[in-house]
């Protein structure tokens, strides 16, 4: 195979792969997990959150 | 709350690398000040060859990026991973030796490079042995992060780690593989690599240095701390997986901009040129997720100094990051490259960003580990956020107009094609751009000194049980 073919495939597999992530996260069967993992640096201090229940549940 | 065990997170590792980031940053800087007013005022290299500027130069970046930067990412990651996992860290034994190796790898820094023992490669001065001492300390930290990844007692890896853990491999990879050399005496060694391809080998370990030293590292500070201080979660989780990903498979392409119209293939360098352009996506994406994590708490901004010291970080990092992309244009790059506007751009990135989400994080950790409610004092933080500004703005300005005015008259040919301006002329032109970076980064310095005092006094403050009653946690049995 060609040095330039193996290249442009290269380039080929990264975008797909990237759309891929993109789709991946995106996929609104993420969302509940997300949020569970977004929650982890207030997980040993609840206090410290902001009122973000009352945001979170205005915003959706 | 269902509580099932209590025990305690390990915080005297953070502790110790805390304290030890804000005494090598005042070091690092102290370096930095006199090797910036030695450009101004050339005298101040004292004619001796321990105190030149060609010595004290790499001591300044060795000692910032890896003493203070360095002990900043152990400090803040241990912090952060045993908070986000819920466990305390794995092999306490081994997390204590990479507090002492590393110190030992300072200390080896300072004593080999003023002694003039260099492997001669930018940010990877270090001669052979203590490259060994350097690898090996980093597989240990490897072995404590990622075993406390393992031990987690929470279901999710919380994204902030996954950058820390890009981070520690990455670093390793560039490490080994750009350290590799034949040693010829116990302080000489010579590179494995020759010619263009060792220049390449190089710029690949010197641009990831930044990419994922200096940037992928803070970003997993940045996204702890930032949301914890502004208490709320992170704007977009899902942004930032895309931010993650799209960050660590670009950033290890950028490398060849550092070596436009060198004897590198052509190709190469457009490579490079291209792969810096779309990094400013990723970048960009970054910075907006961690501002926007402030929607709805911008009022804190009004009366928190170290939300002050975070959000102005990502600002600079926005900057530094748009800045970046530009200069790595080839046409642009042949007015910037070699001038000072690289240096201006560098310390954007260095102060504006590295430095102050250190702080930020900092000011936020230390009364956390050490037992207490707050820092000792907050106005003394607040007066250390304008300073650090100030100082940042001064430096990058006046690096702006001396890179530009050596770039341009550098250039400048007569109508014959004689050059129209001698080195020493752009040096004249240069003198008052060099007064005025020392002084910006003399302030920078004594913002340093201001928040060595409030550490100090939040320390003495500090009480045994107070201290072993802030690592306690519980882990709640219900998942």
């Amino acid at each position: 195979m060609e040095i330039g073919l193996i290249r442009g495939l290269g380039t080929l597999v990264v975008f797909v792969a990237f759309i891929g992530v993109v789709l991946w996260a995106y996929n609104s069967k993420r969302r509940g997990s997300f949020d569970e993992a977004a929650l982890l640096p207030f997980a040993d201090d609840p206090q410290g959150l902001h009122n973000q229940q009352v945001s979170r549940s205005n915003q959706e | 709350m269902n509580t099932a065990t209590s025990t305690a997170y390990n915080y005297k590792v953070v502790r110790q690398f805390a304290i030890m980031t804000v005494v090598w940053g005042i070091v690092g800087m102290l370096v930095g000040v006199l090797i910036a007013a030695q450009l101004a005022w050339p005298a101040l290299n004292l004619d001796l060859p321990w105190t030149s500027f060609g010595r004290l130069r790499p001591l300044h970046t060795n000692a910032v990026i890896f003493a203070f930067g360095g002990c900043a990412l152990f400090a803040t990651s241990y912090y952060t991973v045993q908070r986000t996992c819920q466990t305390t860290l794995f092999a306490p034994k081994l997390a204590a030796f990479t507090f002492w190796g590393w110190q030992l790898v300072i200390l080896l820094a300072a004593i080999s490079l003023p002694l003039g023992w260099t492997g001669g490669k930018e940010y990877a001065e270090l001669e052979w042995p203590i490259d060994i001492l350097i690898a090996v300390v980093w597989v240990v930290y490897g072995i404590v992060f990622f075993g406390t990844l393992l031990k987690r007692n929470v279901k999710h890896l919380y994204v902030g780690n996954w950058f820390f853990g890009a981070f520690i491999i990455v670093v390793a990879m560039l490490h080994i593989v750009n350290n590799l050399e034949m040693p010829v005496t116990w302080t000489k060694s010579y590179s494995l690599y020759s010619g263009a391809t060792d220049a390449m080998v190089q710029w690949w370990y010197g641009h990831n240095a930044v990419g994922f030293f200096l940037t992928t590292a803070f970003l997993g500070m940045m996204y702890y701390f930032v949301p914890k201080q502004a208490g709320r979660p992170v704007y977009s989780y899902r942004l930032s997986i895309v931010h993650f990903w799209a960050l660590i498979t670009l950033y290890i392409w950028a490398g060849p901009h550092h070596l436009h119209y060198t004897a590198l293939p052509d190709w190469a360098q457009s490579l490079g040129m291209v792969m810096s352009l779309i990094l400013l996506a990723p970048s960009w994406g970054g910075m907006i997720n961690g501002m926007m994590t402030l929607s709805g708490a911008w009022h804190k901004l009004r009366t928190d100094p170290i939300l002050r010291f975070l959000v102005v970080s990502l600002a600079f990092y926005g900057m530094s990051t748009f800045e970046g992309p530009m200069m790595s244009i080839k046409t642009v790059n042949a007015l910037s490259h070699y001038t000072d506007w690289t240096i201006g751009h560098v310390h954007a990135g260095a102060l504006g960003w590295v430095a102050m989400v250190s702080i930020g994080s900092l000011y936020h950790l230390i009364p956390k580990v050490f037992g207490r409610e707050e820092m000792h004092s907050i106005a003394l933080i607040n007066t250390h956020f304008w300073m650090a500004t100030i100082g940042t703005v001064l430096y990058i300005a006046s690096m702006w107009v001396n890179g530009i005015a050596q770039g341009l008259m550098w250039r400048a040919v007569n109508t014959d094609g004689t050059l129209t301006y001698s080195f020493a002329e752009t040096l004249v032109a240069s003198h008052p751009g060099f007064v005025v970076r020392t002084i910006g980064g003399a302030i920078f310095f004594a913002g340093m000194l201001l928040m060595a005092y409030n550490t100090w006094k939040t320390v003495r403050a500090a009480k045994p049980e107070e201290m072993e009653a802030a690592a306690k946690y519980a882990v709640e049995g219900a998942h």
